[in-house]
């Protein structure tokens, strides 16, 4: 029983400035929970009120069934890891680990038998005698982490654990926590801003922007079905294509008209959908850039060539980006590296307008 | 580098290379010079007032009293012998371990109230409190021995004007020994919460935080976390402290001037009595040179041991 429950939790600071603007947040027993978004979106905050460690303005937390509003951070039977590690300096890393357990007043054997355990599962064994200072980020960031399997709490609370490592170790590190999680199925919220950290590790992610919770799902389903425009730029790397564009109708079909030169039949199974639409003139496409590739053999339904000025090429060695402006707004798609694309000059794109998204500009919904 | 030697190249193309080294040699002896030059006042002022000082106590206190004949040891062993001066080490390590135990104490909870207090309000309270410590102490010293006196006493004042009995702050031995201690804590203490506020602010937040996470109460952080953390300043400013209060001369000799009876007196001003006003200048340098090889060894081992932690510690 340890499902955490948020309930129209509000977190206002001095001058009226609201970093949580009441959020609710259902987390189940067992469950990996990311929240991402850009930095002051109140991500960080609500994993410090779930903490207990920021009052609630208002609202409710329950944790494992209980009320836990009033309730001191040491009560409330959770672990956490820091950005920063905050490990004791003054501590080995074995006093570290078995400091809460010492605390709560475990016997020494025990300790000393769920230090080792939890030592072993990060390979931190050899480690046990040194102090923080002696060891490097990575393994900061183990012992961190072994300090709050030891207790084995509710809940593992992480805010932003992996920023202060390099690229390559970051990606290591991901792979511990979500192995450690396997092994250790603790409900989990777990805080970042980088996406693709959100989307490895999470069952579920929360995306958050300005103090509100712009939309929960599958890594997958927000991927493929964002609901706001902020969703769907923000999960993906490269992010999300955004090109203004006029929904035109004639003879009983729709287009999707980028430029006076440049339009798009749209797919037969979204004219219903989209017919309401037509006119409008906020309405943008969002298309991914791995939705712009280079065109391979005949067009299936939905997919349509087109010819465009290359401006920049990126060869990233598995695939090559390729920019390009539509009506003065940059631009990508990703096409094979065999594909010859050459910057300042044309190139024969495909867009798969399966995949499309067509976004009212003036609320930010996807339609 | 913009020094002229860079330009040279292109006018003497014939050999420049050899020319720039030397003369950047020359300007690298130049600097060395410049700088010895620079620092040469605060050498020969830390050599004529401090090291010459000291390397001539310790002479001094090897001759005999009309300072013609070496007699080694002599002076000390005398002292040692001497009950008057037994009673002087027992007030002096009276005076300075308490002394130095109450402003570590009150200093301790000062900072942690200071740093409780948020925004601007602290400011005013540290200027406030810091204020004894800013005073010259001769001066506050006579403001104190007016607050002691037995007829203008304004303490006496109030007492008696609150039914008690007046006491006699600097007439007996036991009254004047903690008269005199009080004032030293009182003069003392402001340092002790300035060095300690800001060991306290040096200690990150997010440990609190993860103590309390590991379910820490107020009590065990103030334990496990804040006074590990603030070991060495602790360590350092007792150490400190304990040297400057061991040498303490002002206050007695205001205060009390040693009386009543020699009870007050400490190493300073004992050292004072028997070397400057009875003449004994060599026995007056053994006096007061008694607690440096107790001090310099203290001193010895806790730079060491804060050193080595400060290595493990720091990040």
């Amino acid at each position: 029983m340890s499902q955490v429950s948020i309930r129209k939790i509000v977190k206002s600071y001095e001058g009226d400035v609201q970093a949580v603007k009441g959020i609710d947040l259902e987390i189940e027993d067992h469950e990996f929970v990311v929240l991402v978004g850009p930095s002051g979106c109140g991500k960080s905050t609500t994993l410090r009120m779930i903490a207990g460690l920021e009052e609630i303005t208002s609202g409710e937390i329950w944790i494992g069934g209980e009320v836990v509003n009033d309730v001191p951070p040491r009560d409330r039977d959770i672990a956490m890891v820091f950005q920063n590690y905050a490990l004791y300096p003054h501590m080995s890393v074995f006093e570290n680990m078995a400091f809460g357990l010492k605390l709560r007043k475990f016997s020494k054997d025990e300790i000393k038998r769920r230090v080792d355990e939890a030592a072993t599962m990060l390979d931190i064994k050899m480690l046990l005698d040194r102090k923080p200072k002696a060891l490097s980020g990575g393994q900061r960031q183990r012992v961190a982490m072994g300090r709050a399997i030891v207790r084995n709490p509710k809940v593992f609370l992480f805010d932003e654990p992996l920023s202060n490592l390099d690229a390559k170790l970051r990606v290591q590190m991901r792979t511990e926590i979500k192995k450690v999680h396997q092994l250790v199925p603790t409900t989990t919220v777990y805080v970042t801003h980088d996406q693709v950290e959100a989307m490895t590790l999470a069952d579920r992610v929360v995306v958050m922007n300005h103090g509100v919770i712009e939309q929960v799902g599958a890594p997958q389903e927000l991927y493929h079905n964002p609901q706001t425009r902020f969703v769907a730029g923000f999960i993906g790397s490269p992010a999300m294509n955004f090109l203004p564009c006029r929904l035109e109708e004639a003879a009983g079909a729709l287009r999707i008209r980028l430029s006076d030169k440049l339009a798009f039949p749209v797919p037969e199974n979204r004219t219903a959908r989209y017919r309401p639409h037509v006119g409008k003139s906020s309405l943008v496409l969002g298309l991914r850039p791995e939705h712009i590739t280079e065109t391979k053999r005949h067009p299936e339904p939905g997919q349509h060539d087109f010819d465009m000025m290359i401006d920049v090429v990126e060869p990233m060695g598995m695939e090559t980006l390729v920019y390009f402006t539509i009506q003065g707004v940059e631009a990508s798609g990703r096409v094979n590296p065999n594909a010859g694309a050459v910057a300042m000059q044309s190139m024969t794109l495909r867009a798969d307008l399966n995949n499309m998204h067509l976004i009212d500009d003036t609320t930010g919904k996807v339609l | 580098m913009a020094d002229g030697t860079m330009v040279m190249g292109s006018g003497a193309a014939t050999s420049p290379a050899p020319r720039r080294v030397g003369s950047l040699k020359k300007l690298g002896r130049r600097r060395a010079t410049t700088a010895l030059l620079l620092c040469a006042p605060l050498i020969l002022l830390v050599i004529s007032l401090k090291i010459y000082p000291t390397f001539y106590a310790v002479f001094l206190s090897l001759l005999d009293r009309k300072m013609n004949e070496f007699v080694g040891l002599d002076n000390y062993i005398f002292l040692l012998s001497r009950p008057s001066f037994q009673l002087v080490i027992f007030q002096s390590c009276l005076f300075a371990l308490t002394a130095v135990m109450l402003k570590a104490l009150i200093g301790f909870i000062l900072a942690h109230l200071m740093h409780n207090i948020r925004g601007r309000n602290q400011r005013i309270w540290r200027g406030l409190l810091l204020v004894p410590w800013v005073i010259p102490l001769s001066l506050s010293t006579l403001t104190w021995w007016w607050l002691f006196d037995p007829s203008y006493s304004a303490l006496n004042w109030t007492l008696e004007w609150l039914g008690f009995d007046p006491i006699p702050f600097l007439g007996t031995t036991w009254n004047a020994r903690i008269a005199v201690i009080a004032v030293n804590t009182w003069f003392g203490a402001p340092f002790f919460m300035i060095m300690y506020l800001a060991a306290l602010k040096s200690v990150p937040e997010q440990l609190y935080e993860a103590a309390a996470i590991d379910g820490a109460s107020a009590w065990q952080k103030l334990i496990y976390i804040t006074l590990p953390m603030m070991r060495n300043i602790i360590l350092i400013t007792v150490l400190y402290s304990l040297i400057v209060t061991f040498a303490d001369f002002d206050i007695v000799r205001i205060l009390t001037n040693g009386g009543p009876q020699d009870s007050t007196h400490l190493f300073a001003t004992y050292a004072f009595t028997v070397g400057i006003q009875s003449g004994n200048i060599p026995r007056g340098a053994s006096v007061s040179l008694f607690m440096l090889p107790v001090l310099a060894t203290l001193a010895f081992f806790v730079l060491r041991d804060v050193l080595k932690r400060s290595k493990e510690i720091s990040t």
